[in-house]
């Protein structure tokens, strides 16, 4: 029991003595709960229903709309919302200025929010759209696919560069003709490549196992694949760039990976989250390497419909990149 | 003379600690050239610095006759007093990924069998021995065929036999005309290695010189030693420093010398006569127990 004391008392003195991992232990699920309070905050509702105007919808019709647990999420392009009807991402959609709805009718869903509709506010023009729910399977799988992506690209770029900064053996190699660009090059390569390597077996493994979609083309799906794995091991680059320590370097990334995980309409769609939700989740490399890739699998995109996700993706690596290989460190003491 | 390495006024701070503190010291070309020091003398920031890892605070090092540059590097191999390899490669491997960095490179089958490491180039580099694995980053020193090679306490850790045939390799890279850079803890070792050696202590250089210069310079005759409970708490008035639980008498009259201590009725339970060997030179220089 003594020894059992001693080697108990040695190694919470280790843990409270090790700032940066105790302030991550106590930070990090604060930070989560403050996440899923953002997101999950609000009761969640039965229906979704979008709304199309350009008055203020909730002083106009406010009968219909002053209904509990429906969810109204305003859309200013009709067509944007009528392709969410479609597939059933809302259960119905309505134009306040036009009295004017729509509803899908191979949602029962739809039809059960039209009675309530109808019910309140009986002077809206019935228009009714047609379309299969897409399989959550479909509309999940890109997200999974970006999350591997983020993982296998942060942790394999980032921890392993720590690692190695820790273990000497990037003094080692410092110690040889190699220069920082040439390590850096070779390792984000080699995992770019693994990670789009893994990606592809997943895709074909998917779509022959569960025939998922695929409606776009594969090249601009490669390519997106690329710049999204690229701006990733980028990130894990900028993370690892300079940091000594295994611990913290974990603690880091997890704070990178978690939000994404969260925001990044990895598993849900963020539709009805607050604004600030939608905002926050522009900036994370994550939402726009899983909407490019969902709006070209789900919804057959082009080049052109995805290129603003892209330009950002090659934007936001050539930053990590630069910034990362200008703050890398071959030391393990931060030289 | 033409030197491997010169060095002028060579300091490097950290802070407020001073760890070299401006040294100035040639390397002549083809010698086992030895820095030897207590933990913190500065013999790793030296060597460090000499490898072109760590930038110096001030002072010049000049390599093969020109400003160290990264061109001359290339002529330059490191083993590192403590390092690891990259994961899950095998032995042969790991060299010919290290001798691909190289413009120059030499022959892997030659080097693999000069280092006894044919046997294992298939195994997995994490699985070697202490001995085996010194080998190895031996072998990566010596990838790029280089004319200088530092060796930063390579045999740290090594049990008699391991050392002993580390120790043969380190002549065979001698006799091929290479300069040869070591620390060590072990003054077997530099004694056996080393024709020139260099004491640090506190980032100075305290004594410089061949090994068997030195100790003729500072012991003349022999050394007696006596376990520190003969002495019963006296103090002794001749040169003398403690050693291992005893002290050391330096003196050129043995029998005097003992005729004193029976006279003085020190008993002379467990007392030895030796030559004084680096050790003792070692700790008369550095070690704070010193007394004359």
């Amino acid at each position: 029991m003594k020894r059992l004391l001693a080697v108990f008392n040695a190694r919470n003195r280790e843990f409270f003595r090790d700032r940066s991992t105790l302030t991550w232990n106590l930070l990090f699920p604060f930070l989560l709960l403050a996440g899923f309070y953002l997101v999950f905050g609000q009761s969640q509702p039965i229906f979704k229903v979008g709304v199309l105007s350009d008055q203020d919808a909730y002083l106009s019709r406010p009968v219909f709309m002053s209904l509990n647990h429906i969810q109204f999420i305003p859309y200013d392009d009709s067509s944007v919302a009528i392709d969410r009807l479609r597939r059933h991402q809302i259960d119905l959609l309505m134009d306040i200025d036009e009295t004017r709805y729509w509803v899908n009718d191979e949602s029962s869903q739809g039809a059960l929010v039209e009675e309530l509709l109808i019910a309140k506010d009986p002077d809206f023009q019935r228009t009714v759209v047609t379309g299969q729910a897409i399989r959550y399977i479909d509309w999940v799988l890109p997200g999974i696919i970006g999350m591997n992506i983020m993982f296998s690209s942060l942790f394999g770029v980032g921890y392993a560069i720590v690692r190695y900064r820790k273990n000497g053996v990037l003094k080692r190699l410092h110690a040889t003709p190699l220069t920082a660009l040439e390590f850096i090059g070779a390792h984000l390569l080699s995992r770019i490549l693994m990670v789009v390597f893994i990606v592809l077996v997943m895709l074909i493994g998917a779509r022959y196992l569960f025939a998922t979609l695929m409606l776009g083309s594969y090249p601009l799906l490669l390519l997106t694949l690329l710049l999204g794995s690229l701006s990733m091991v980028s990130l894990g680059l900028l993370v690892a760039a300079r940091l000594r320590s295994e611990e913290f370097a974990s603690g880091l990334l997890n704070m990178t990976t978690w939000p994404m995980m969260g925001l990044s309409e990895v598993w849900f769609p963020l539709e009805g989250a607050p604004h600030i939700v939608h905002q926050i989740s522009q900036f994370l490399p994550l939402t726009h390497l899983v909407q490019a890739m969902r709006e070209i699998m789900v919804d057959g995109a082009g080049l052109m419909a995805v290129s603003d996700h892209l330009l950002i993706l090659a934007l936001m690596s050539a930053v990590f990149l630069v910034i990362g290989a200008l703050t890398f460190s071959w030391a393990s003491d931060g030289r | 003379m033409s030197h491997a390495i010169a060095v002028d006024n060579l300091t490097k701070t950290f802070g407020a600690l001073t760890a070299v503190d401006h040294l100035t010291f040639n390397v002549p070309e083809g010698i086992c050239f030895g820095l030897l020091g207590p933990n913190g003398a500065g013999k790793t920031t030296t060597i460090e610095m000499l490898e072109g890892i760590l930038p110096p605070t001030t002072g010049q090092i000049r390599l093969f006759g020109e400003p160290a540059s990264k061109d001359l590097y290339k002529r330059v191999g490191i083993q590192f007093q403590s390092t690891a390899l990259p994961d899950y490669l095998k032995v042969g491997e790991t060299l010919k990924m290290f001798a691909a960095l190289y413009e120059r490179s030499a022959d892997l089958s030659e080097l693999m069998s000069m280092c006894a490491l044919t046997e294992f180039a298939q195994q997995d580099a994490r699985r070697l021995s202490g001995g085996q694995r010194q080998r190895l980053l031996l072998a990566l020193a010596l990838i790029n065929d280089p004319d200088l090679i530092f060796l930063d306490e390579p045999t740290t850790g090594l049990d008699p036999q391991a050392r002993r045939n580390f120790w043969e390799l380190i002549g065979e890279i001698k006799r091929r005309g290479k300069t040869v850079v070591l620390t060590t803890h072990y003054m077997d070792e530099a004694q056996i290695l080393c024709d020139d050696i260099a004491i640090m202590d506190q980032g100075r250089i305290i004594e410089r010189g061949a090994p068997q210069a030195l100790l003729s310079q500072h012991f003349q005759g022999a050394l007696v030693y006596l376990p520190e409970a003969n002495l019963a708490g006296r103090e002794l008035d001749r040169a003398h420093f403690k050693k291992e639980g005893g002290v050391e008498l330096i003196t050129d009259q043995v029998d005097d010398t003992l005729q004193w201590l029976m006279a003085e009725g020190i008993s002379l339970d467990g007392l030895r006569v030796q030559h004084a060997n680096l050790e003792d030179l070692f700790l008369k220089l550095t070690g704070h127990t010193l007394r004359s």
